[in-house]
């Protein structure tokens, strides 16, 4: 055990008799709300019935990456709770749950654990000593001879035991320690041992509740278009047909997109299609995937330094060798299974949001701006009037921190005064995202008389979400090269850009890692044993590197017409390389087996760091092997799955993950699978072909 | 008016005769485990059982199934028993879970046509369900336990 000066910590009795540890980051209390009829003080993060049920509330959005189990195994070890005992539900919008490290209520970032690693696991121990102390006064014992054990309070002297529902009452009256104990990593007995997810039924058996399939009595579904062109408006409607379709409640018009409402999706769908609208396109309707590209190349050079080190001009005028490429990746759209949807309802005394976000910060905000003008009617009443209720998101991969479709429905049940649930259709998913940057590159690296990288500049060009995240996985290079120089420049041609899966890292890594391989092939050298000669000062890159090496028997001899290629790098503080073993079958790359190697330092549930691992690479090879976002016209080309392709099962490569044993502090697993994935294949098929692979997707 | 017995109820269904089944499943009889993600066949979520065989709810007019028999996530077994649901809980297979309806649908209508499937039959069957959290190794595993519960 060790003692910390705690954050930040509130208890107090909760409706059902019991005790609510709530945990406020910003150190002042919130106001209690109602949500959905049940009530709820919002900072709570963990409820202990009287009848022992424990419930973890979690206020990290659940997109598939296993948060809402990660969360309630900090406090139920800390709690020293039987894991059986506990349940997860979504923690309301509240500043309570604000990410320390994004400094918003935002899951993203790979965040979840490393944000709420200590202040869970603080609330978890508080419980623990409040239910301790509560025991040792029933008993008349010193507490300091009492033991909290599997979800009781024992006093081994006497053989008493209570359990924690029986005691919560009690210790909700006690006050919170000023300090708790934290137990030391090999004390854990829940965390780093795999844990089947909490939310596993509710998805087998079809009632896991998604913002497309919310309901309540008087809601209308609508469909929005949006000008094909960003930045377009509306020049002129004719809604006509439209209305006339039965089911078409409503028409609205919202200067830059229209609304059709109906009495389910079906009509609203055909209402659109009926709609007769001119638009005004704006200054974008001349865009195409060539011009921005050409773009891009001629800001190449007024970039902004990312870094600098040494003197790279000299060293390249000295070198014995220079190598130069140009690299290019295209647009990505995220492509979540559930189209963008959210539901609202906007009433003159608050404003509901119901929806799969990843961003309830943001969407709070969003409404409140919206809904604001009629909430101000009421006095008293605003952002606190706003409640969002967070659902089970059908994938996030940065998509759901935006806020194009919550600003949709409050802006509609605002308009109609009924509550709304708009639904995307996947064509407009995939043609009004904010997609990942392209980028144009131009790589140099100086080799020296014994083959060694003595010079490295890499020049970016793309759109921006800020150039520092633009260049994760570029400006953080981590080989041992003296002379360095990176940077981006920003170049904004009017297509929405946004955060995707791995951000910076998703492409970058490509770009650097291969360009790294086409170095040490014009070196003479080995890809494998020039990464470890030039990371002695990166330990951790080292041991990952090697232990996958190692693990896919890297040199050794494979069949016939096969090759591996290898990545590695840093992301969201945790350390993967992977070995790709890739084939070339009818002019097409066939990836046969990944070994996946990953050190997130402690551990909290080793089941779900394997299945993020499968996931970041699924994910970053369909977008090495597939994605491809096109201009013309202004207009995104692609509109569905039939012409922006996913990666099914037929093509899923074996995946062998390996968690690397570490003490260190915890982590991200969301994304760090995903920027390995395509260097690792594209270095194996320049090894297989001779030929460097310089743009995505991958074209042979 | 329209007549489909839907996870063995009867269920009179009055609308435009070209709407889909997926939207009358979810809009009207409010079963929505069944889910929206493409609407031209591409991506499987939507998939349900007619008189067993799996179909793509999405491009399915309702008239087309007058007098037909539909099967939903809601009604596969009811209680989440089937071998499939019990060999997806015991694999964890699911990430965000949007797709996993249809993939247990698809999953289950293969098995009961094939119930020792090879990989290459998994391939054929599943192929069409799309998932973007990268599950395909754990729907694989899944399946082959489904398969040899189903053979003990």
């Amino acid at each position: 055990m060790r003692i910390t000066r705690r954050h930040f910590l509130t208890a107090s009795i909760a409706a059902t008799g019991g005790i609510l540890i709530g945990c406020d980051l910003n150190g002042t209390p919130t106001v209690q709300g109602a949500t959905n009829g049940i009530e709820f003080v919002p900072n709570a993060w963990v409820r202990i019935d009287p009848d022992g049920r424990i419930t973890a509330i979690v206020g990290s959005s659940e997109m598939g990456q296993g948060v809402m189990t990660a969360i309630p195994m900090l406090l139920a070890e800390e709690l020293e709770a039987e894991w059986s005992s506990i349940r997860a539900e979504f923690a309301p919008a509240d500043k309570a749950y604000t990410n320390p490290v994004i400094g918003q209520q935002l899951t993203g970032g790979s965040a979840a654990v490393r944000g709420f690693w200590q202040p869970v696991r603080e609330a978890g121990a508080a419980a623990r000593m409040m239910l301790i102390t509560a025991a040792a006064e029933r008993w008349g014992v010193d507490e300091s001879t009492c033991n909290a054990e599997k979800g009781e309070v024992v006093h081994p002297d006497s053989g008493r035991r209570a359990g924690y529902g029986e005691l919560a009452e009690a210790a909700a009256r006690l006050p919170v320690p000023e300090s708790v104990f934290l137990k030391e990593p090999d004390e854990f007995r829940i965390l780093g041992t795999s844990r089947a997810r909490l939310d596993t039924p509710q998805k087998v058996d079809g009632s896991a509740i998604f913002a497309q399939d919310f309901y309540k009595p008087g809601m209308l579904t609508a469909s929005v278009v949006r000008c094909p062109v960003f930045g377009g408006k509306v020049g002129k409607l004719d809604a006509s047909a439209a209305s006339a379709i039965p089911g078409v409640k409503e028409v609205v018009n919202l200067g830059d997109r229209v609304a059709v409402l109906a009495e389910g999706f079906w009509p609203a769908w055909q209402g659109r299609d009926a709609l007769e609208i001119v638009w005004d396109e704006g200054d974008n309707s001349g865009l195409s995937s060539k011009s921005i590209s050409r773009r891009f190349r001629e800001a190449l050079d007024e970039g902004e330094s990312l870094r600098s080190e040494g003197d790279p001009e000299a060293a390249f005028e000295r070198a014995e060798q220079v190598i130069e490429a140009t690299y290019e990746v295209p647009y990505l759209a995220h492509a979540c299974m559930e189209p963008m949807s959210c539901a609202a309802e906007v009433r003159e005394d608050g404003c509901d949001v119901w929806v799969g976000t990843q961003a309830q910060t943001r969407t709070r905000e969003t409404a409140s701006r919206i809904a604001g003008g009629l909430l101000s009617r009421v006095p008293g009443l605003r952002q606190d009037s706003v409640r969002v209720h967070t659902l089970f998101l059908g994938g996030g991969f940065g998509r759901r921190s935006e806020q194009d479709f919550v600003a949709d429905a409050v802006e509609l049940s605002k308009r109609v005064g009924r509550p709304v649930k708009v639904i995307w259709t996947r064509e407009d998913d995939i043609r009004h995202d904010y997609y990942r940057p392209a980028t144009y590159n131009r790589l140099r690296v100086a080799l020296d008389g014994g083959g060694l990288p003595a010079a490295w500049s890499h020049h970016s060009a793309g759109p921006s979400h800020g150039a520092a995240s633009n260049m994760g996985g570029a400006r953080n290079l981590p080989y041992s090269i003296s002379n360095l120089e990176i940077t981006y420049a920003s170049v904004d041609v009017g297509v929405p850009v946004g955060y995707w899966r791995s951000v910076g890292s998703s492409q970058n890594t490509y770009i650097t890692e291969c360009f790294f391989d086409e170095a040490a092939a014009a070196a003479g050298r080995d890809a494998y044993e020039l990464r470890r000669e030039l990371l002695t000062e990166h330990p951790r890159h080292l041991r990952v590197l090697e232990t996958a090496a190692e693990k896919a028997g890297w040199g050794k001899s494979l069949p016939n017409g096969r090759a591996q290629g290898i990545a590695v790098v840093e992301s969201f503080g945790s350390f993967v390389a992977q070995v790709a073993e890739v084939s070339v079958k009818d002019n097409k790359p066939q990836v046969h087996r990944v070994v996946c190697v990953i050190d997130c330092g402690q551990t909290v549930n080793p089941n779900t760091i394997e299945a993020q691992m499968e996931s970041g690479i699924l994910y970053g090879l369909t977008a090495a092997l597939k994605g491809e976002i096109t201009l013309e016209n202004g207009r995104v080309q692609q509109s569905n799955f039939h012409d922006y392709e996913m990666l099914r099962i037929d093509e899923m490569p074996e995946v062998e993950v390996h968690i690397i044993d570490s003490d260190e502090a915890p982590g991200g697993v969301g994304e760090p699978g995903t920027p390995p994935i395509a260097p690792a294949v594209v270095n194996a098929l320049f090894a297989l072909t001779g030929k460097p692979i310089r743009r995505l997707p991958i074209r042979l | 008016m329209i007549t489909i017995t839907v996870n063995g109820r009867e269920q009179q269904i009055d609308v435009d005769p070209q709407t889909p089944l997926l939207w009358v499943l979810r809009d009207n009889l409010e079963l929505t485990g069944t889910k929206y993600a493409c609407g031209i066949a591409q991506c499987g979520a939507c998939t349900v059982h007619l008189d067993g065989e799996p179909i793509r709810s999405c491009v399915t007019p309702v008239e087309s199934v007058d007098g037909h028999s539909v099967t939903t996530i809601e009604g596969l077994s009811g209680d989440a028993s089937h071998p499939v649901q019990a060999a997806w809980v015991e694999e964890d297979v699911p990430q965000c879970g949007f797709c996993q309806s249809g993939q247990i649908m698809a999953a289950a209508a293969l098995l009961e046509e094939n119930p020792t499937p090879s990989d290459g039959d998994i391939d054929r069957a599943m192929s069409g369900i799309v998932c973007r959290c990268g599950t395909y190794s754990r729907i694989r595993r899944a399946i082959k336990r489904a398969a040899s519960a189903g053979e003990a």
